[in-house]
């Protein structure tokens, strides 16, 4: 299938000749791949319902809303730093992001270990999100008092949007970090060499299930870029 | 497994994921920056959101292999989030009513 790929028409008359064509659409994509991608788009859609009913509970209240740049600053050593641990969130994830990449490059280049070690630390990276996530919480409603229905700093539905928001991304990354897991593990056994039969779907894979996770561990990132930007910059 | 998938796939040189893992490196830097040198007003929300699509396409054309995607995939995917467009402006409007129906009667209409 993916070998004549290179004879088939580019660009726009590529998209009418894929669509007009015999049994396959999306020319060289395995199907779990193409169902990963609408999977993420109906997640875009989720996600894109939470940030804009964020932006409308936000704009449509009168009370002033908590500053984010104050209500998730930390002491450090005396000193006042804001946003400080949303920035460090941000980059462990864009670095766990960039070895989901390159643990998929070496899937594909046949080096099993490396890629194993690639898979092992995107989840070691996730995991650490997910705890300073859980730190931040902790510190939101114990120390500061906010609540789903009032916080001390403003507008109420604050504590709403943001246990909703990041509890939803936050359970994105938890699940994700499970799959990191158990992919290492499979990659590191050499499951998608051998044909071993998975214990799930008890079929047999290939490399490209490691692309799969990678697409939805890179979505994960990619959500995290617009709650960075909407919820803790704006 | 036939023999063809046996082959190694052609991948992109580690250089290229290097590089969009420094830029990324660099804009979420930027997009801190906003914050702590703490712009304000228009200048703050379209460095916010230029920064943000940004890291959001590097991400989807490379991280994502969008890029060396066909059209068809490309297409399908990116075409409905036209949708959501719509909707943010279709709400920002809403939400427009409705902070003026609240400030009419709850603070105005009060007194």
């Amino acid at each position: 299938m993916s070998n004549n790929l290179s004879n088939l028409p580019k660009g726009f008359k590529g998209l009418t000749h894929d669509f007009s064509s015999d049994q396959v659409t999306f020319k060289g994509v395995k199907w779990g791949k193409a169902m990963m991608w609408i999977f993420l788009l109906s997640d875009t859609f989720i996600f894109s319902c939470f940030l804009i009913s964020y932006m409308s509970a936000r704009s449509s209240t009168p009370i002033p809303w908590p500053n984010a740049s104050e209500v998730f600053a930390l002491e450090v050593f005396g000193v006042h730093v804001p946003l400080l641990l949303i920035a460090i969130m941000t980059f462990v994830l864009i670095t766990s992001s960039g070895t989901m990449a390159l643990a998929v490059k070496f899937g594909y280049e046949r080096k099993r270990k490396l890629c194993a070690l690639f898979i092992f630390l995107t989840a070691i990276g996730g995991l650490t999100f997910v705890g300073m996530q859980a730190f931040e919480w902790s510190k939101l409603i114990f120390e500061e008092g906010i609540r789903p229905w009032s916080n001390p700093m403003g507008a109420n539905q604050f504590g709403a949007i943001f246990f909703m928001v990041t509890g939803f991304h936050g359970t994105h990354v938890t699940i994700g970090v499970i799959f990191l897991f158990i992919f290492a593990r499979k990659t590191w056994r050499g499951d998608f060499e051998s044909g071993k039969r998975g214990f799930f779907t008890s079929m047999k894979s290939d490399y490209v299930a490691i692309e799969i996770l990678g697409l939805y561990w890179h979505f994960v990132d990619l959500v995290w870029v617009f709650i960075f930007a909407f919820f803790y910059l704006w | 497994m036939t023999e063809e998938t046996k082959n190694k796939t052609t991948t992109h040189g580690l250089g290229t994921y290097l590089w969009i893992w420094g830029l990324l490196f660099i804009i979420s830097g930027f997009s801190y920056a906003v914050d702590y040198y703490q712009f304000q007003g228009l200048l703050r929300w379209s460095l916010i959101i230029f920064f943000m699509f940004a890291k959001a396409g590097l991400i989807m054309a490379f991280f994502m292999h969008l890029l060396w995607e066909r059209y068809a995939l490309i297409n399908v995917l990116l075409w409905p989030m036209t949708a959501i467009a719509a909707f943010i402006f279709m709400m920002a409007a809403e939400s427009q009513y409705t902070v003026f129906t609240r400030l009419f009667y709850f603070v105005a209409g009060s007194s």
